[in-house]
């Protein structure tokens, strides 16, 4: 038995060595966007798999966005599919209208980026009025932004009402997914460990506290809440133009259960619990598919199971290594060679 | 010129008068005491100078600021930082972050900085850590840094509140009964602890307390509070003598 545990053990330490290198990232990240460029050209893997993979992708954007506000923030925020739809219908309308039929794949990063910041901007002007108010009012604002956002885009015709939009090319391919997963993941954790990390983390422990220790926490929530719906509108970009269809009703309250679930799954206020949540939940729903309608039995069962045995979910308030920047060991280093210090000035 | 000048403030909480015409002017470094029995309104006196209410009537000024109707943070800022008569720390973050989180309106980098790692956020870090972790270390937490707040003892807990509020680098401190819950033993250690940390940091301090030890042993000056009314001030041994404190603690005296 101590065999098998030291051995656990001592890989556990060979890991933490090695993804605290500092070129285990990059190296990551160029492996894994050649792989899906790899793919992507050749086409030596499923179509439908590929497909699947596109929608963890997408899943992990939406996911880490929204456990920035629902996990790391304590607050309750229940439309992020509304933001997902300003994204996804800013950056078709812009694909489909506005750019020339050429140059569609070059300029789809600026379409999806326009969409991101689409999400941003009402993301900002719901942050305002919401935030004045304290604790469960978010997720009364936020759900009748989710409605709002759908009946509009139901009744402007110029986006093809409740028909919806067509005419988009396939342009969501693995790499580029890839690649905005990638940076959504960075630049969350990145505010995470920040000293804006931090205010958003004090609001969620104590709102009156944080403001008494100088934490200007209207300044946080809105940073938070921006960057959150930026990464929204991101997915809903890359979600049109996987599907290469949208309608205002993929964008209502289910999808936003959806992303919610797959939060609570992996585990609030943790990075790696966001990926695993949606990795798990897009796979399942997948791999369950052939139950058709016991499918909507088994999963929210398994739920509820979870909530009762996990309720802060798989990865909950907990964080792997990897994902803690670097910064956070040299904290440590510095602490001990601090401490080393003192000790010796003693002697 | 005083360090913080309280005039004629007056909180009410729809009709209740929580604190009618309060008047307080302390110098810089001194020790002020306030006190009265459950319910008076000493604790809404630190929130109204806090800005967590905001005064009916009066004002308040810090070094001839006003600060009726700033926010918290913003008084913070200005150097006025508190502790708590139920502690709150941020419980489920390390003890290392309490004390950063403190730090927050002294970091220099803005938001984009933060979000890409850049420019100035990997050498404010340091500082903000190494300050951080100094402070502690004269606390004596270094050994706890990593822990998270709620695992840490209770008088620990209550040492990293006051450690925390000393973050903010504040010119005015206000403890809110640091004593709550400790025994004789340990309100002689608090005493000279208040009296260190007045020395060490150059604070000005105001605590709200019960012990009547702890507040005769070490304030210069006692206000004493009742039903939100300023019934006496002065010195400590004239607050002793005083008849209405008296009977404001132990209640009138029907057969005399």
């Amino acid at each position: 038995m101590s065999s098998i545990k030291i051995t656990y053990h001592n890989l556990l330490a060979k890991w933490h060595i090695l993804t605290g290198h500092k070129l285990f990232w990059p190296v990551f990240m160029a492996a894994g966007l050649v792989f899906c460029i790899a793919v992507d050209t050749f086409d030596f893997v499923d179509l439908y798999l590929q497909l699947i993979l596109i929608y963890v992708g997408i899943n992990i954007i939406l996911t880490v966005s929204l456990n920035l506000i629902n996990g790391y923030m304590g607050e309750f925020s229940v439309g992020h599919a509304g933001f997902m739809a300003v994204g996804a219908y800013v950056a078709s309308l812009l694909t489909v209208h506005a750019f020339p039929a050429g140059v569609q794949s070059l300029l789809f990063p600026l379409a999806i980026l326009a969409g991101g910041i689409g999400a941003a901007l009402v993301g900002f002007l719901v942050a305002i009025p919401s935030f004045k108010t304290r604790g469960d009012y978010l997720a009364i604002v936020t759900l009748a932004f989710g409605m709002i956002v759908k009946s509009v885009l139901e009744n402007i015709d110029a986006v093809g009402g409740p028909r919806g939009l067509l005419g988009m090319e396939k342009l969501t391919t693995l790499p580029w997914v890839f690649f905005w997963t990638a940076l959504s993941i960075w630049v969350i954790r990145n505010l995470v460990y920040s000293n804006f990390g931090r205010g958003v983390l004090s609001i969620r422990e104590d709102e009156i506290a944080s403001d008494l220790m100088s934490v200007n926490t209207r300044q946080v929530k809105i940073i938070a809440f921006v960057v959150s719906s930026f990464f929204a509108g991101i997915a809903g970009g890359l979600f049109a133009h996987a599907l290469q269809f949208i309608n205002p009703r993929m964008f209502d309250i289910l999808k936003s259960t959806d992303i919610l679930i797959m939060v609570y799954l992996g585990g609030i206020g943790s990075i790696s619990g966001s990926i695993i949540g949606a990795v798990i939940y897009t796979i399942l729903l997948e791999v369950l598919r052939p139950m058709g309608i016991w499918r909507m039995v088994l999963m929210p069962l398994m739920l509820v199971l979870l909530m009762i045995y996990r309720p802060r979910g798989i990865m909950g308030m907990k964080e792997a290594l990897m994902f803690t920047p670097l910064r956070d060991l040299v904290t440590e280093k510095l602490w001990r060679q601090k401490k080393k210090e003192a000790a010796d000035a003693t002697d | 010129m005083p360090l913080i000048e309280i005039s004629k403030v007056t909180h009410r909480f729809e009709g209740l008068c929580a604190v009618s015409d309060f008047n307080l002017a302390i110098e810089q470094h001194e020790l002020i005491g306030i006190i009265g029995p459950n319910g008076a309104g000493k604790t809404t006196v630190f929130n109204l100078i806090t800005g967590v209410y905001r005064a009916t009537e009066g004002s308040i000024k810090l070094q001839g600021k006003e600060l009726v109707g700033l926010t918290p943070h913003q008084i913070t800022r200005l150097g006025i930082a508190r502790t708590f008569q139920n502690i709150r720390l941020f419980k489920e973050l390390s003890v290392l972050d309490n004390v950063r989180i403190a730090h927050y309106g002294q970091i220099a980098y803005t938001p984009a900085e933060a979000l890409l790692h850049i420019g100035r956020f990997r050498s404010e870090e340091k500082r903000i850590t190494n300050q951080a972790l100094d402070l502690l270390a004269i606390f004596k937490l270094d050994e706890s840094a990593n822990e998270k707040a709620k695992n840490l003892p209770y008088g620990l807990q209550r040492r990293l509140e006051i450690a925390r509020a000393l973050a903010t680098e504040p010119a005015l401190l206000l403890l809110d009964e640091p004593a709550a819950g400790m025994n004789p033993n340990e309100i002689m250690q608090l005493m000279d602890f208040i009296r260190w940390i007045r020395k060490t940091f150059s604070v000005t301090i105001i605590l709200i307390e019960h012990q009547m030890r702890l507040v005769m042993g070490i304030c210069e000056r006692l206000v004493v509070l009742d039903f939100g009314a300023t019934i006496a001030q002065g010195l400590p041994a004239e607050i002793q003598a005083n008849p209405r404190v008296m009977e404001a603690y132990l209640g009138v005296e029907v057969a005399s």
